[in-house]
C-alpha cells in the first residue's frame, strides 16, 4: 500500500485510488462538482485542485492516482488561490439569482462561493445566456445556471443506463440537452435533480413551492415497490413537499426511483379523511362510531367462515398484525395478504425472499430473470444488475417479459417450457449454470401469480438445487416482489389458515354468497366486479378502486403519516416514520383495527405501538430486527404439476400507476401519459423552455 | 443569432422538419464500407465519414432525421451522434446554399487581409457571412482556423482551398465559380504551394538554381 503525506501527516492509503479519496480517507474535505464517487471520473470542474510537491502546477485531484511516497498540501496559500481562481471562472457566467433559486440553500456553487468565492466580481462583459431545455414533466432546467460538470450525463449514461443527455456545441457555446425536446424516458432520471451541484436541474412539480430551511425532515422508507428504498420526506406544516434518498449502501445506494420521488403529490389528492357508511346505496360521511356500529350491526351473528380479509400492496406490519390478530379472534380463517395472487405458500422463508440481497448481486457472475422485468418491477434492483454487468461483467439471461433492461440480456425463450426444459438439464443454458460459480435467478412476483404458479415455484426450486444455486455461502435463489407490505404480510402468516380460503376462493365465495363480508386493507388491485353482495369494509387512503365499492370506509394513514414497519423483498425490516399527520378523521391503521375489534367485542389488547411490536416480535422474530436481513433457511416448496407455454407477462402494465398513492399523483399521471404513451408535451412549457 | 456562429441556433429552435432519412444503395454500400474499416466494436469510429457522407447526400446539410439514421446504423446512442454533429463547424444542421464559401477569419489570415476576403464574397455574392444567397447557390460563412496560415488569407469553397488571396483574386475565383467554372485551387499569387513568397531561400541547387 502506498504511503502518502496529506498536509504533513503520513497515511498509508489502498492502492490505485485517487488523490482525492485519500485526502477523503483523511478526512479531509476537497471542495468539487464534477467528482461523484459513483460516477466515471470527468476532472472538468478544476475545483478539487490541491498542491502535489515536485507538481509545477495544482493538480486535479479528483482524476490523479495515487502514487507511493507523494506529498499532497490541501491547505496552501497556492491551493487556496487555485480555488478561489476557478471560483470567480465558473462565477463568471452564473446568474446572480440565489435569491429566486430552487438549490439556494442546498447548492454546493453557493456553499463554495462563501468560502472559497471573491466577495465581488470583476466581470464587466456580459453574461452568456443559455435557452432552457424541455425535460419531460418531471425536470424542470435553468441551463444558464449550469456549470457543466457533466454529472446528469454521466448518471443517466453509466447508472440508468439510458443514455439521453449529452453536450452539444461547445466551448462557450456548450450546453447540455437532449436535443429533442421530448420528456427524459429513464425511471431514475429524478436523480440527476439531486446530483445537480447547481441550480439547473430542479424538480419540476416542487419548484418554487418551498425553501430547502423552511421544510421539515423526516428520515423513513419508501412502499413504491418492495425495494424499501431509504427516503428522506420533506414536509412544510402538514404537507410532504418532496421526497429525496437517503443513502443505504445496502439497499438503495443513494439513489430512488422516479416512483418513490414524485408520486408524493398522490398523497394530497382523492384522500379518504372521514369514516363513511353506505345507506340506501350510496356512501355518506359519518363518524367512527357510526361506521364501526355499522360493521357491528352487519356482523352480528356471521360466522367466521363467512368473513374473509385481503390485504393490499402498501400495508405496514402493524395493521397487518392486527388483521391477523382481530380474524383469529373472529374465527376467521380467510385471509390472504397476496393481493397478486403469488403461490407463495409462506411456510419457507428462502420461498419468498430475496435471498442474494440487493447488494449480493454484485457478487453474483450470471443471472437468469425468469418472468420479471426489473425496470419497473423494482428500478433499483435493474439499476444493481447493471452496475454489476458494468463493473463486475455480470451475464444475464432471461425468460419472458422481453423489455430494454439497459444491459445486454439473452433471450432465451417467453414461457414457462423453456424453464422446465432448464431444470430438467435439456436447454444449453444449463450448461451455463453449472459453469457458474455464482449463479442466481430472479423469479418475478408476477410468474408465480399465474395458474400454474406453484409449478413453476416448484421448478425454480429445482433448478437452484440441481445447479448449486445454494450452498453454505451463497443463495442465488430469489424471488422479487412488487410490494412492500407483502415479505412482512408472508412473514405474518397472512395467509389462509387450515380451511381458510385464498384470494381466488375468497372471490370465488363472495361471488357465491359465501363469503358475506369482505375486509380489504387497502386492497385496490383485485377483481371488484366477483364481489357480488358481499358487505365490503374497506381501510384505506385513497377514493381509488375499491372504496366506491365499499360498504363502509375506514380512512387510514398513508406511509407518510405512521411509525411503521415494512420488510423489503430481501427480508429487511425497515421503519418508517411520521412525517405529516392523517388529513381529517384519518388514523393510524393499527389504531383503527384495535378501536374495531373493541367494537366487534373481540378486542386485541395491544394499546401501544410498542406493544404491538412485542407481539409482532412473538409471531415473527425477524421484524425486530431492523434493517437487518436474516439469512433464510433452505428447504422444499413449489408444488411439482404441468405447466402452460402461455408467456410470462410482467404484472407492471404502466411503471407510473402502479398503487392508490400513484394513481392519484397528477405527476405520476402525467409521465404515464408523455413518456408512455407518447403523448406531446404541454405546447406552453416546451415554448417557455426556450426562453 | 451570433453572427460569428451563423448555424447556431437555440437548441430547441429546430430546422425545417425532415421526416425522414435513408442513405441510398450506393451510399449505403459506400457506408457499409468504411465501418469495415474499424475494428469489431469500435463502429462508432465511422461517425464523422458517415455523417459527411449523409450531408454531401442531402445537399449540404444534417437533418435531425440524418443523425439518427447514422445513429442507428452505428447502433449508438442519438445523443452521441448529437454531440458530433453539433460540435463540428463543417456540419450544417439547417439547410444552405449549395455552394459553400468559407473564409477563414483567424488571426493570420486576418493579418494577411482575410477583411478584403470577405468584402469581395460580400459585392461578388451580394450576402453577409451566415447567409446563404436568394437562389440557394451559395453560403458564405466565416471560419475559424483553416490550418494553411502560410498561405494566408485562405477561402475553402466546397472541397477547395484558395489560397493567398486579395480582394481582386477573390473575386476572380468566386465569379469564375458563378459561372460555373471550377479555377485552379492552391494559391493564386503564382506561387508554388507553400513555398516562400519571395522565392526559395533553401533546398537549392548549388548554382542557385531550382
Amino acid at each position: 500500500m502506498p504511503k502518502v503525506t496529506i498536509d504533513g501527516k503520513e497515511y498509508e492509503v489502498p492502492a490505485g485510488i485517487t488523490v482525492f479519496q485519500a485526502c477523503e480517507l483523511a478526512g479531509i474535505e476537497i471542495p468539487h462538482f464534477c467528482y461523484h464517487p459513483r460516477l466515471n471520473i470527468a476532472g472538468n470542474c478544476r475545483m478539487c485542485l490541491v498542491e502535489v510537491e515536485k507538481s509545477p502546477k495544482p493538480v486535479a485531484s479528483c482524476a490523479m492516482p495515487v502514487m507511493d511516497g507523494m506529498v499532497i498540501r490541501t491547505d496552501t496559500p497556492m491551493v487556496h488561490k487555485a480555488r478561489r481562481g476557478v471560483l470567480e471562472f465558473l462565477l463568471i457566467n452564473h446568474p446572480l439569482d440565489c435569491p429566486i433559486c430552487d438549490q439556494g440553500g442546498e447548492c454546493d456553487l453557493q456553499d463554495l462561493t462563501l468560502f472559497y468565492g471573491p466577495d465581488h466580481s470583476r466581470y464587466r462583459e456580459n453574461k452568456r445566456a443559455v435557452a432552457d431545455k424541455y425535460l419531460g414533466p418531471l425536470i424542470s432546467t435553468h441551463m444558464t445556471r449550469c456549470i457543466h460538470c457533466t454529472r446528469c450525463i454521466r448518471f443517466l449514461t453509466e447508472v440508468a443506463g439510458v443514455p439521453e443527455l449529452g453536450g452539444v456545441h461547445r466551448g462557450e457555446h456548450m450546453e447540455i440537452t437532449n436535443y429533442i425536446e421530448r420528456a427524459l424516458t429513464s425511471e431514475l432520471q429524478g436523480n440527476i435533480i439531486d446530483l445537480c451541484p447547481v441550480g439547473a436541474l430542479n424538480s419540476k412539480p416542487y419548484e418554487y413551492r418551498a425553501r430547502s430551511w423552511e421544510l421539515r425532515k423526516t428520515e423513513s422508507v419508501d412502499v413504491m415497490d418492495a425495494v424499501g428504498a431509504n427516503i428522506r420526506v420533506d414536509s412544510r406544516g402538514n404537507e410532504v413537499m418532496r421526497i429525496l434518498p437517503r443513502l443505504h449502501e445496502e439497499v438503495n445506494e443513494e439513489w430512488i426511483s422516479d416512483r418513490s420521488r414524485f408520486a408524493c403529490d398522490g398523497l394530497k389528492y382523492r384522500r379518504l379523511d372521514v369514516p363513511m357508511v353506505r345507506r340506501q346505496g350510496r356512501l355518506e360521511e359519518a363518524d367512527w362510531r357510526e361506521a364501526f356500529r355499522a360493521i357491528r350491526d352487519r356482523l352480528a351473528g356471521l360466522s367466521g367462515d363467512r368473513i374473509a380479509f385481503v390485504v393490499g400492496d402498501l400495508a405496514c406490519c402493524e395493521s397487518m398484525l392486527l388483521v391477523r390478530e382481530l380474524a383469529a379472534r373472529l374465527e376467521c380463517p380467510h385471509l390472504d395478504c397476496r393481493q397478486l395472487g403469488e403461490k407463495l405458500s409462506g411456510r419457507v422463508r428462502a420461498e419468498y425472499l430475496f435471498n442474494t440481497t440487493i447488494a449480493g448481486i454484485e457478487r453474483a457472475d450470471l443471472c437468469l430473470l425468469v418472468g420479471t422485468n426489473p425496470r419497473w418491477e423494482a428500478p433499483l434492483v435493474n439499476a444493481r444488475i447493471r452496475k454489476a454487468w458494468r463493473l463486475a461483467g455480470l451475464e444475464v439471461a432471461r425468460i419472458g417479459c422481453p423489455f430494454d433492461l439497459t444491459y445486454p440480456v439473452e433471450h432465451l425463450g417467453d414461457s414457462p417450457t423453456v424453464l422446465e426444459a432448464v431444470a430438467e438439464g435439456r436447454h444449453p443454458f444449463a450448461r451455463r449454470l453449472e459453469a457458474a460459480e455464482r449463479p442466481m435467478l430472479v423469479l418475478g412476483a408476477g410468474a408465480v401469480a399465474r395458474p400454474d404458479g406453484a409449478a413453476i415455484l416448484h421448478l425454480a426450486h429445482r433448478i437452484a438445487e440441481r445447479y448449486g444455486l445454494v450452498r453454505e455461502d451463497w443463495n442465488g435463489f430469489n424471488l422479487l416482489h412488487l410490494a412492500a407490505a407483502r415479505v412482512g404480510g408472508l412473514e405474518l402468516g397472512l395467509v389462509p389458515g387450515e380451511g381458510g380460503r385464498d384470494l381466488a376462493g375468497i372471490l370465488e365465495g363472495a361471488a357465491r354468497g359465501e363469503i358475506e363480508a369482505l375486509f380489504l386493507l387497502g386492497a385496490d388491485e383485485i377483481d371488484l366486479d366477483r364481489l357480488a353482495d358481499a358487505f365490503v369494509v374497506y381501510l384505506g387512503t385513497h377514493g381509488d378502486r375499491a372504496a366506491p365499492r365499499a360498504d363502509v370506509i375506514l380512512p387510514g394513514a398513508a406511509y407518510t403519516e405512521k411509525n411503521a414497519t415494512w420488510v423489503n423483498t430481501e427480508g429487511r425490516p425497515q421503519r418508517g416514520r411520521l412525517a405529516v399527520f392523517p388529513p381529517g378523521e384519518a388514523r393510524e391503521d393499527w389504531k383503527i383495527l384495535r378501536a374495531l375489534s373493541e367494537a366487534l367485542d373481540r378486542t386485541v389488547p395491544l394499546d401501544t405501538v410498542a406493544q404491538v411490536r412485542a407481539r409482532m416480535a412473538e409471531v415473527a422474530p425477524t421484524l425486530s430486527m431492523v434493517d437487518a436481513v436474516e439469512p433464510a433457511e433452505w428447504g422444499p416448496f413449489g408444488e411439482p404439476g404441468p405447466v402452460s407455454d402461455a408467456p410470462f407477462v410482467s404484472p407492471v402494465r404502466d411503471f407510473y400507476l402502479t398503487n392508490p398513492i400513484t394513481r392519484a399523483s397528477p405527476t405520476m399521471r402525467r409521465c404515464s401519459r408523455e413518456i408512455l404513451h407518447g403523448e406531446a408535451p404541454p405546447e406552453e412549457e416546451v415554448a417557455l423552455s426556450h426562453g | 443569432m451570433s453572427p460569428r456562429y451563423p448555424h447556431r441556433r437555440p437548441v430547441g429552435e429546430m430546422a425545417p422538419d425532415v421526416e425522414t432519412f435513408a442513405f441510398t444503395p450506393e451510399n449505403l454500400e459506400k457506408a457499409r464500407e468504411i465501418i469495415a474499416r474499424y475494428p469489431e466494436g469500435r463502429q462508432a469510429s465511422a461517425v464523422l465519414p458517415l455523417l459527411h457522407l449523409a450531408q454531401a447526400q442531402h445537399g449540404g446539410w444534417l437533418p435531425r432525421a440524418a443523425l439518427d439514421h447514422v445513429a442507428d446504423l452505428l447502433g449508438m446512442p442519438r445523443i452521441q451522434v448529437y454531440e458530433v454533429g453539433t460540435f463540428y463547424d463543417m456540419f450544417n444542421l439547417e439547410p444552405v446554399g449549395r455552394i459553400q464559401v468559407r473564409v477563414c477569419t483567424t488571426t493570420p489570415c486576418w493579418l494577411c487581409g482575410s477583411d478584403e476576403v470577405l468584402r469581395a464574397c460580400r459585392d461578388v455574392l451580394g450576402i453577409e457571412p451566415g447567409e446563404s444567397t436568394p437562389d440557394g447557390r451559395f453560403f458564405l460563412r466565416e471560419f475559424e482556423c483553416l490550418g494553411a496560415c502560410a498561405n494566408a488569407p485562405v477561402m475553402w469553397i466546397d472541397d477547395d482551398y484558395y489560397e493567398d488571396l486579395d480582394y481582386e483574386r477573390a473575386r476572380r475565383v468566386l465569379e469564375a465559380i458563378a459561372r460555373g467554372e471550377r479555377p485552379r485551387p492552391g494559391p493564386q499569387s503564382g506561387r508554388r504551394a507553400s513555398e516562400p513568397a519571395g522565392g526559395k531561400t533553401t533546398l537549392l541547387f548549388a548554382d542557385g538554381e531550382e
